[in-house]
C-alpha cells in the first residue's frame, strides 16, 4: 500500500464511522428534532469525507472534478433539505420533546 | 485496495438498513421524509463506491443525477405535506 492509499483508507473509515453514528442516532433518539440534529449533521460530513478519500486515489482529472461536483452539490442540497423539513415541521406545530415527557423510547 | 471499498459499502448498507427501519416505523410524516432524505445521501455514496468496486467510474454520473433528483423529490414531498397541494 502506498501513502495516499493509506490516507484514503483512513478517510473512508472516518466517513463510515460518522455515517454509522448518524444512522444509529436516527434510530435511537427520542423525538423528531433530535433525530434531525443527528441525521442532518452527519450526512454532510460523512459523504464529504468519503468523497475526499476517493478523490485521492483517482488518477483522472475529469473524474476528480466529478467527485468534487457531487460533494459540493450534496453540501448545498442536504442542509437546505434539512432546513426545509425543520420549517415544515415547525409550521405544523410539532412540539419538541422535553425531559419527563412520555415517548422517550425509540 | 478493492476490499476497502467493499468494506465501506457493506458498512453503508448496514446504516441504510437502520435508516430504513426509521423510515418504516417513524411516528410522524416528517420522520419518514427525513429518513428518506438521509437514505438518498447514503445511496449516492453507495453508487459511487459500487463504481469503484467494479472499476467503472462512469457511475459518478449516475450519482450526480441521483443527488439532484433526490433533492427535488424531498422539496416536492415537503411542499405537498405542508400545503396539501403542489401548485
Amino acid at each position: 500500500m502506498q501513502a495516499h492509499e493509506i490516507v484514503t483508507t483512513i478517510l473512508l473509515a472516518l466517513g463510515c464511522l460518522v455515517s454509522m453514528t448518524g444512522a444509529y442516532g436516527l434510530l435511537r433518539m427520542p423525538d423528531f428534532y433530535t433525530r434531525l440534529h443527528t441525521a442532518g449533521k452527519t450526512d454532510s460530513l460523512g459523504q464529504f469525507l468519503i468523497f475526499l478519500g476517493l478523490v485521492l486515489v483517482t488518477p483522472d482529472l475529469l473524474t476528480q472534478l466529478k467527485l468534487i461536483a457531487v460533494a459540493m452539490i450534496l453540501m448545498i442540497a442536504a442542509p437546505t433539505a434539512t432546513h426545509a423539513i425543520t420549517k415544515a415541521a415547525h409550521l405544523h406545530h410539532l412540539r419538541p420533546w422535553t425531559k419527563g415527557d412520555p415517548g422517550g423510547e425509540p | 485496495m478493492s476490499w476497502v471499498y467493499l468494506a465501506t459499502a457493506v458498512v453503508l448498507l448496514v446504516g441504510m438498513f437502520m435508516i430504513l427501519i426509521r423510515a418504516i416505523a417513524g411516528p410522524t410524516v416528517y420522520d419518514r421524509i427525513l429518513a428518506t432524505n438521509a437514505l438518498g445521501t447514503k445511496t449516492i455514496v453507495f453508487v459511487t463506491l459500487l463504481g469503484y468496486i467494479s472499476g467503472r467510474t462512469e457511475f459518478i454520473d449516475m450519482a450526480i443525477i441521483y443527488a439532484l433528483v433526490s433533492f427535488i423529490t424531498t422539496i416536492a414531498i415537503l411542499k405537498f405535506a405542508e400545503m396539501g397541494r403542489l401548485d
